[in-house]
Order: C-alpha cells, then sequence, then structure tokens
C-alpha cells in the first residue's frame, strides 16, 4: 500500500498550463458550448442565423488566436513537470506542425461552415434533414418540415469536431490523443446521418462510420495498452526514450503496440486496408460534410500519424517503415484502381482521396524534414482543393436533389462553363497537372522519397507515378464527360449558390491555382513549421 | 549581357491574347482577329529576339532569364535558348499564325460561340511551345511539358472529330504515362546533383558523376517519355488517332511542334545530361529508328485516311531525326537540328493542304473519295504537290538538305544504318506520289463545279510555307550557322568528336 502511495506527491501541485498556447483550442470549444445552450435557449426562426453567426465567429476568433498567441507559445504543456529535470511532459504540444496543422484545420472550417450554412432559400440549411429523429418518410417528418423545423444543432457539432481535431495532431501522450480522436469522431457520425434527402442511405453510412470507426478505436486503445506496457508510460516523448534503452523483457509489445495504434490512425485517413467504410461514408453524409471530412480529418489525422511516428517511435524506423510502405502502395493502387470503375461522383472523388492518403503516406515514410514538410504542404493543397471540389458537386441538382451520378454530368461544360470549368481545374489538380497545387504536392512528397535512396522508396514512387497515372485516366473522365459528350438529361442544372459558397469554390480554386504557380511562400511557411517539440 | 526578358516577352504576347479573348466579354466574333493580331506580335517580338542573338557567342545559352521560383525544391525560372533552341521557336512563332489563318474558318456558323475559346487554346499552346524550348531548367521544363497536354487534350476533344474522345483520353494517357516517368527520372535526378536552391539547373546538372546503372535508368525515364513524344515505334500508336481526329490545324502543331518536343529532349536531356547511358542505349535506339523509318513509310502507304497517311509519314520522318541525334556526329545533329525545322514546315503544308481539300469534299479524309481533283482546283493540287515533294526531299526543298545530312553523318559512323535508312526516301516517294495520284489525277469527278480553288486566305497560307521550303532548299546556312555552333559546344561538353575520314575499307559498301 505504501509503495503505491510513495509515487503520490505530499502535496497536491496544479499541472502547468500555457494558456495562451492552448486559447485558440479553448475559444472553439467554448463557442461549441455556447452553441449548445444556443439550441436551447434561442427561438427557432433565428436560430440558425445566431448559431452561423457564433461559429464563423469562433472560428475567426480562435485564428486570430492562433496568430497572436499561441504562435509565440511553442510548448509542451498541460502536464506536470518532471522531477527530475522540470521540464514539462505536456499531454498537448504546441509546435509548428501543432500549429500549422490547427491553422489548416481552422481554414478548412471556415471554408465549410460556408457550404454547411448554404439555404438555397429555404429556413434552414439545404444540405441537413429538418428533423434527424423522425423516421424518413414518416408523418412526423412531414409535420416537422411543415412547422418549420431545422437542424441548427449541426454547428455545435461541427465546432465539437473542429475542436478535436485540432487537439488530435497537438497531442503529447496517446491517452490525449485517443480523447481527441473520440472528439473529432463522434460529431461526424451524427452528421453523417443528417442528409436532408436519401436519408436512409445517409443513415447507413453513419451507422457503418460509427462501428467501423468505434472497432478501430478499440485497436488504437490496445496498441496503446502494450505501448504503455512497453513503456511504462503513454507519453510520446517517454515511448521514445523506453526505446532508445531496450528492456529485452518487453520488446515483444512494441511492434505490436505501434502497429495497432498505426491501425486506428491510418483507419481515419482511410488507408487501404482499412478503406472500406471511405466510399459509403462519402457518398451517403451530406456532401459539405463529405468535403470538410475528407479535408480537416485528414489533416488532423495525417498530424497525429506524424506526431506518432516521428516523435514516439522514430527510433523503431526499422520496424515501422516496411509496414507503412507497403500499406501506402496498396493504398495508391488501390484508390487509384477502383476508382476507375466508379459511377457517383461522390464515391468516386472518396476512393480518389483514398489515393491520396496513399500519396501522403509516402512523404510520411520518408522520415525527414522534407518528408515532415511535404505531407505538411500535401495536406493544405489537397484539402483546399477538395472542398471546394465538393462545394461544386453540392450545386449540380436534378429535380432538387444532387445529381451524382456520372451520367448526369454528362455536357455540363456546355451549360455552365463556368462551373464545369473551375471543377474541370480542380480535377486537373487532383491529378497533378503541373501549375496546379496537386503537383506542387505530390512533388513535395515524392521527392524526400526519393532522397531517401533505398530501392524500396524509389519503387514506392514509382507505383505513386503510376498510380498517378491511372487517376488521371479517372479525372480525365469526367472531364470528357463534362465537355466532349452532350447532355443526355435536360433537368440537371446547377442552381445559383449564395455569395458565402461562391466564396469558398473561389478560395479554394485560387489558392489551388496559387499553390501550383507560386508556392514558395506557403513552402517556406511549412519549411519553418517542420519541427516537432519533442 | 542582355537585360530585356525577351523569351518571357515571347512567350507571354499569346497568353495575355488567350486571356483577352477568355476574359473580356462580347468580344467572341473578333476572336480570329485578335489571337492572329497576338501571334503575329509575337513572331515579330521573336524576330527581334533572333536578331539580338549572337551567333559567334561563346556562352552555351543566350538571351537568358533566371529567377528563383521555388527554392525550396531548387526550381528556378531559367530560360535561355542555343542556337538549336532558338531555330525551334522561331518555327513555332512561324507556324501558329499560319495555322490560325488555316483554322479561319474550322468551326461552322452555328458553333461560333465556341470560337474563342478554339482561339485561346491555341494561344495557350503556343505559350507553352515557347516555354518548352527556351527552359534551362529541368523542373521548368517538365511543368511545361506535362502543362502542354492540357490545351492540346482539349483542342482533341472539343473540337475534333467522331472519335475524338478516344483519341483525346489515348493521347493524355501516353503522354502522361511517358511523363511520369520521366518526373520520377526528373527528381532522381536533382538528388543525385548537387542540390541547393537552384539545383535544377541544366548547367549545374550537366556532367555529373553517377554510378553506371543510376546514369542508365535515369536515362531511360527521359528516354522513355521523349520516345512516346517523338513518336517512335513501338509507343507511336496514339499519334496516328490523335492527328486524324484533329483539325488540321491542331494536328500541325500536334505533329509539327509538340513532337519535336521529344526529338529537342533527346538532345538537350539525354544526350547532354547522361552521355555515357547514351552510348549504352544507341544500337537499340538506332534499331528502333531504323524501325520506325521503314515501318512508318511501310504503314504510310497503306492507310486510307489521308491524316493518318500524314501522321504515318511524320512517324518515318522523326526516324530520321532521332537517327540522326543518336549517330552522335556533327553532320547528323546539323541534319537533325535542320530536319526539325524543316519537318515542321512541311507537316504544316501536308497537314493543312489537306485540310483544304477536306472541306471541299464534304469533310471526307479517306481518299477513295478523292480522284481527279487537279482539275477541280488545280492551284491546290499544284501546292499539294509542293507539299508532297518537299515531305520526300526532293532536291531544292528544305527536307533535302536535312534529309542528306543526317544521312551524311550516320554513314560517317555507321554505313549499313545509313544504307538502312536510304530505303526510307525510296518508301516516301512512294507513299506521297502514290497519295498523289489517287487524289488528284484520273477523270474529273462529276457535280464538283460549285467547288472554287484557293482563296486569298488560303493563297496566305500556302505562300509563306512554300516560300520557307525554298529558302531553306537553297539558302540553309542561316539555319545551320544557327544550330552549328551550338552543336559543337554540345559535342565538346560531352566529349564526343567525329569519326576521322574513313579509309578504304567500308564494310557493306557497295562502292
Amino acid at each position: 500500500m505504501t509503495a503505491v502511495l510513495a509515487g503520490i506527491p505530499a502535496a497536491f501541485t496544479p499541472a502547468t498550463i500555457n494558456f495562451g498556447a492552448l486559447l485558440p483550442i479553448l475559444v472553439v470549444f467554448s463557442a461549441a458550448v455556447i452553441g449548445v445552450l444556443v439550441e436551447a435557449f434561442v427561438p427557432r426562426q433565428s436560430r440558425f442565423t445566431v448559431q452561423v453567426s457564433l461559429t464563423v465567429a469562433a472560428l475567426l476568433g480562435a485564428m486570430l488566436a492562433l496568430a497572436a498567441v499561441a504562435s509565440k507559445n511553442h510548448v509542451a504543456t498541460a502536464g506536470m513537470p518532471s522531477v527530475d529535470t522540470g521540464l514539462v511532459k505536456g499531454a498537448v504540444v504546441i509546435d509548428g506542425p501543432a500549429l500549422f496543422l490547427q491553422a489548416t484545420v481552422l481554414i478548412f472550417a471556415l471554408l465549410a461552415v460556408f457550404t454547411f450554412g448554404e439555404r438555397f432559400g429555404g429556413v434552414g440549411a439545404d444540405a441537413f434533414t429538418p428533423m434527424a429523429a423522425a423516421v424518413p418518410g414518416s408523418v412526423r417528418e412531414t409535420e416537422a418540415v411543415r412547422g418549420g423545423a431545422l437542424t441548427a444543432e449541426v454547428f455545435p457539432l461541427f465546432l465539437f469536431s473542429v475542436g478535436g481535431m485540432m487537439l488530435f495532431p497537438a497531442s503529447g501522450d496517446l491517452l490525449t490523443m485517443f480523447v481527441a480522436l473520440e472528439v473529432l469522431s463522434l460529431p461526424l457520425y451524427i452528421m453523417c446521418g443528417l442528409a436532408r434527402r436519401r436519408r436512409l442511405l445517409s443513415q447507413e453510412a453513419a451507422l457503418k462510420y460509427f462501428l467501423l470507426g468505434a472497432f478501430s478505436s478499440a485497436f488504437f486503445l490496445f496498441g496503446v495498452a502494450l505501448l504503455y506496457g512497453y513503456a511504462g508510460s503513454v507519453y510520446l516523448a517517454d515511448i521514445s526514450a523506453a526505446i532508445a534503452q531496450p528492456d529485452s523483457a518487453l520488446t515483444g509489445l512494441l511492434v505490436p503496440g505501434i502497429l495497432l495504434v498505426a491501425i486506428g490512425l491510418l483507419f481515419k485517413v482511410g488507408a487501404a486496408p482499412f478503406h472500406m467504410w471511405t466510399p459509403d461514408v462519402y457518398q451517403g453524409a451530406p456532401t459539405p460534410v463529405t468535403g470538410f471530412m475528407a479535408a480537416a480529418t485528414k489533416a488532423a489525422a495525417f498530424g497525429a500519424i506524424l506526431r506518432f511516428l516521428y516523435v514516439g517511435v522514430d527510433l523503431a524506423v526499422w520496424d515501422w517503415r516496411p509496414v507503412l510502405m507497403i500499406i501506402s502502395a496498396l493504398t495508391m493502387v488501390v484508390g487509384a484502381v477502383l476508382s476507375v470503375t466508379q459511377t457517383d461522383i461522390k464515391r468516386l472523388l472518396a476512393y480518389s482521396s483514398i489515393a491520396h492518403a496513399g500519396f501522403i503516406l509516402v512523404g510520411v515514410t520518408a522520415l525527414s524534414k522534407a518528408g515532415l514538410s511535404g505531407t505538411l504542404f500535401y495536406v493544405l493543397a489537397y484539402g483546399l482543393t477538395t472542398i471546394a471540389a465538393f462545394a461544386i458537386v453540392n450545386l449540380v441538382r436534378s429535380g432538387g436533389s444532387e445529381a451524382t451520378h456520372l451520367s448526369q454530368w454528362a455536357g455540363l461544360g456546355k451549360r455552365h462553363p463556368w462551373t464545369a470549368g473551375i471543377f474541370a481545374f480542380l480535377l486537373l489538380a487532383f491529378a497533378g497537372i503541373p501549375l496546379t497545387s496537386g503537383f506542387t504536392a505530390k512533388f513535395a512528397v515524392f521527392a524526400p522519397a526519393l532522397a531517401n535512396d533505398t530501392s524500396g522508396s524509389t519503387l514506392l514512387v514509382l507505383i505513386g507515378l503510376l498510380s498517378s497515372a491511372v487517376t488521371v485516366f479517372v479525372y480525365a473522365r469526367i472531364i470528357v464527360l463534362m465537355y466532349f459528350t452532350d447532355a443526355s438529361d435536360d433537368d440537371v442544372a446547377v442552381i445559383e449558390p449564395s455569395p458565402w459558397t461562391t466564396a469558398t469554390i473561389a478560395v479554394g480554386s485560387v489558392l489551388t491555382l496559387t499553390l501550383g504557380v507560386a508556392p514558395a511562400a506557403v513552402l517556406d511557411v511549412v519549411e519553418r513549421a517542420s519541427q516537432f517539440i519533442r | 549581357m542582355n537585360q530585356f526578358p525577351w523569351l518571357t516577352v515571347i512567350g507571354l504576347i499569346p497568353l495575355l491574347g488567350a486571356v483577352v479573348l477568355w476574359a473580356v466579354p462580347g468580344i467572341g466574333s473578333r476572336a480570329k482577329e485578335i489571337a492572329l493580331g497576338a501571334s503575329v506580335v509575337t513572331l515579330l517580338v521573336a524576330v527581334a529576339a533572333a536578331l539580338q542573338f549572337n551567333t559567334g557567342g561563346t556562352e552555351k545559352f543566350q538571351l537568358v532569364e533566371q529567377h528563383p521560383w521555388i527554392p525550396q525544391f531548387g526550381v528556378s525560372y531559367a530560360l535561355g535558348v542555343d542556337g538549336i533552341a532558338l531555330s525551334l521557336i522561331l518555327m513555332s512563332v512561324i507556324l501558329v499564325p499560319i495555322c490560325l489563318l488555316a483554322a479561319w474558318r474550322d468551326l461552322p456558323e452555328e458553333q461560333q460561340g465556341r470560337e474563342r475559346h478554339y482561339f485561346a487554346l491555341m494561344l495557350v499552346l503556343e505559350t507553352f511551345m515557347i516555354g518548352v524550348f527556351a527552359a534551362t531548367d529541368v523542373f521548368l521544363f517538365y511543368v511545361f511539358f506535362e502543362a502542354m497536354l492540357i490545351p492540346v487534350y482539349f483542342l482533341i476533344g472539343q473540337f475534333g472529330g467522331p472519335r475524338r474522345q478516344y483519341a483525346a483520353m489515348k493521347f493524355l494517357l501516353f503522354s502522361l504515362a511517358g511523363g511520369l516517368i520521366m518526373l520520377a527520372a526528373v527528381i532522381a535526378l536533382y538528388v543525385q546533383g548537387p542540390g541547393g536552391a537552384d539545383g535544377f539547373l541544366l548547367t549545374k546538372l550537366a556532367g555529373l558523376q553517377m554510378t553506371e546503372s543510376t546514369e542508365r535508368l535515369l536515362f531511360l525515364g527521359f528516354f522513355i517519355a521523349f520516345a512516346v513524344k517523338a513518336p517512335m515505334v513501338p509507343v507511336h500508336t496514339w499519334l496516328p488517332d490523335a492527328a486524324a481526329e484533329s483539325r488540321p490545324a491542331t494536328a500541325t502543331l500536334l505533329v509539327g511542334v509538340l513532337d519535336k518536343v521529344g526529338t529537342y529532349g533527346m538532345i538537350r536531356f539525354c544526350l547532354e545530361l547522361f552521355p555515357g547511358a547514351s552510348r549504352w542505349a544507341t544500337p537499340v535506339v538506332i534499331a528502333l529508328a531504323l524501325v520506325s523509318i521503314v515501318y512508318g513509310a511501310l504503314l504510310a502507304i497503306g492507310q486510307k485516311d489521308l491524316m493518318r497517311l500524314i501522321a504515318f509519314t511524320s512517324i518515318s520522318h522523326f526516324g530520321f531525326i532521332v537517327l540522326g541525334i543518336f549517330a552522335l556526329t556533327t553532320t547528323s545533329w546539323a541534319g537533325s537540328s535542320l530536319y526539325m525545322v524543316n519537318h515542321g514546315f512541311s507537316t504544316a503544308a501536308l497537314f493543312l493542304f489537306a485540310g483544304m481539300l477536306m472541306r471541299r469534299n464534304g469533310g471526307s479524309k479517306m481518299i477513295d473519295s478523292y480522284g481527279g481533283w487537279q482539275r477541280v482546283v488545280p492551284g491546290l493540287a499544284g501546292v499539294w504537290l509542293i507539299a508532297g515533294l518537299s515531305c520526300i526531299a526532293l532536291p531544292g526543298l528544305g527536307s533535302f538538305v536535312s534529309e542528306f545530312l543526317v544521312l551524311m553523318g550516320t554513314f560517317q559512323r555507321y554505313q549499313v544504318v545509313a544504307v538502312v535508312a536510304t530505303t526510307g526516301i525510296i518508301l516516301a516517294a512512294l507513299y506521297i506520289l502514290l497519295m498523289y495520284k489517287r487524289t488528284m489525277t484520273g477523270p474529273k469527278p462529276e457535280g464538283l463545279d460549285h467547288v472554287r480553288d484557293l482563296s486569298p486566305r488560303e493563297k496566305w497560307v500556302a505562300a509563306p510555307l512554300i516560300a520557307l521550303f525554298l529558302v531553306l532548299g537553297f539558302f540553309p546556312k542561316p539555319v545551320l550557322d544557327l544550330v552549328n555552333p551550338a552543336v559543337k559546344t554540345i559535342f565538346s561538353s560531352i566529349k564526343v568528336t567525329d569519326p576521322g575520314p574513313m579509309a578504304g575499307t567500308v564494310e557493306g559498301s557497295t562502292k
């Protein structure tokens, strides 16, 4: 008994918390909590406006806090000072990559919230069902619609998710990482099930995402347990130290632990063979949610992967790199090849996102500063393009609902030259054609891998380039449909978006072009950000 | 040192024209005039730039510009030309206005709204063509190399013939597959090089010390992309489809200029950067070049479709150019460089005149739907014959000099090869004269009384091309003066000398 108590300090010492470093996350979480109160107390007719304004204000505030306060506080925080060294072992680590990814997530969130709030002249957000609790097609649902119900609770959910995403890449220990993972995931599960149209598909997607997500969380937790057994601590810094001085009795726990944690993280980015949920969820979820999820979840999850692999278990690189390379190759091939046969634009973009996850993993496997900055650049570039692309998918309608079948996109270029032109440009960016951000990003992840100069990484890059060639075929096929084919279905039209959605599309496309033509400034930023605090 | 950014300006003018066409509303009816104006201005500025070029200069590149572009990747915005690049740029900027003029009535009345896209895409293509020949940074070259595909893809896919979707897709996939392999080589080359913020500059990458296997792999990465582009047998299959389905003006730019990037790249990258590996690959490349010459010519003889026929003649001619490059003598290089220019003009003439014929025959590309047309359109028949004769390298017309130089240079090193290659000339006479016979001779066809001979606009298309044939045929000295110093510089940098004069015992010679 006394032996156990010996570890407990005589007096209670509060954890050291640097509130300045945490300010952006705190702003987002408090706004989310206020949003819940708004749901309870603000009358229905003004609820939508209040929620959207609150969300936008919170995101802007968080950006401001990030730029003004947090960026000057590069610390590991929210933890106890070490007895020996006096250094804080932080549950949250605010360093270059964390700040960059938080800013990235905030930018994505701001762009996404404009598409979330798109009403197309209706009462509530167009993409979301007025009453999620009602059985689809039931009398209750009809009554709710007639009564002017709306799902404004999407916005607090969204903010919780954003908060989780900001915490995820900044987690200094595996338990915080797990909590962040759940905080970002749970609201996403709900939001996936809230589509206004094709509600059964949407609910199926939500359930699938939830079940598989819970499954992967279990893997993650089991891995954390094994690593705790190995290192005697969940802090990444301690795990790293334990690998440096291996204890032969427990080494058997290390590799399974790393792999199980990695499975939990790779599930979130949709890497093969943990990608099965992606097409169904991307297709079923409301399109703005899909765009947000594809961009921001990927950014946050790659941040967590980078921190786990580069800070926690970098010394065990020879154990995990071969596995990660195989997963990366598999992801690229699966994503590219399966996207060829898709007939639904959202499923197609889902498979393309799988392929892109594979490309990003190529950068991760490099385990170098260049690999880190390349990965950071890629998630930013890919996310901007993705949000704009899904915002456009949301506009192409047939009889009120989205025209997601590819055949419905035929001849779009002739009738809506601007929309089709921008979409074609975004597709070229996905394909990685020079002078778009996609090319710069691919270069940024492939070059460090080649610089590693092992035959394995050369092979990986070659597989990546061949997969790119396959994906080019896929994207070119859509361009063929839009431009070189005559329309089959005349009631497909692009509906007039609000200025907000237009702004999202414009910002996404302009940045896609800028990062392709003049990426030097942003590359400079990621290069300076590419330094983890250990 | 020349401070004025000539090459950037030449490249920007057409781009500006394209932006005006797209951005200014209500300009659609004037699209053709604006596009032609932009391309003519480009031509004038390019001529002015060429006058600044000092053929006796000792620097490797002239008219150089260099600015950091993406220093993190080691990429600079670096332009500059030597004689070979400048001659190709001049060829391109001469061809574009001619093509625009020839494309004047390509779109039917009801599609006037799309006209500005058509002409704007051509102008964008011109910008990329200039950039690709002027880039002296490997990364920048790659960017232009790939970006060039997009306007062509749309030009074929949106404005082409009935199987345009298939042709556009095939073109894109072949080129991109080659290009992506090249991308791997581009990155790996940088890793081999000195690195740094301007590590992609050609001057920094020449003469690197690499292991033999690395050099060979890198060579292959570049060579495959260029072979697809050039196009050489066996990766040529996209060209006949793409050429047959595109409009004559597009086909001209595609075959006359774009494909030159392949042969130009072989000179600039394969041989200059990887001389050792090039020597290792020479037997295979020369064999493939010979196959291209003979096989392309044989297939050309068998074609029923005019456009495909011209495409196959080009495959044969590209065989000659590649042969000259890999024969690696100063004579054959001068020949190949000159051939690149001449081939551009003679192919342009064939495609554009074929387009004029096709318009008069309801758009039919089938050779057997013609016959006796020299009685219907005697003027057009005349220029058609001259274009054909230029294509088969009749003495006095441009291609003769270049073909002769290639064969002579090749003979200095590989006698048997040169002898085999000459069969290409005989086969060329066969395909061109057979085509002329089938289209032009015979009894006058019925019911074509309304068909007019060359219009003034078409005469303006034909006149400069024929003038160029004659000038380059009788007086190729200006181009050779431009090219020869560049060839010498490259040869001394890769340490190659011409084989000495041959002794009496020439194997395989019948003399």
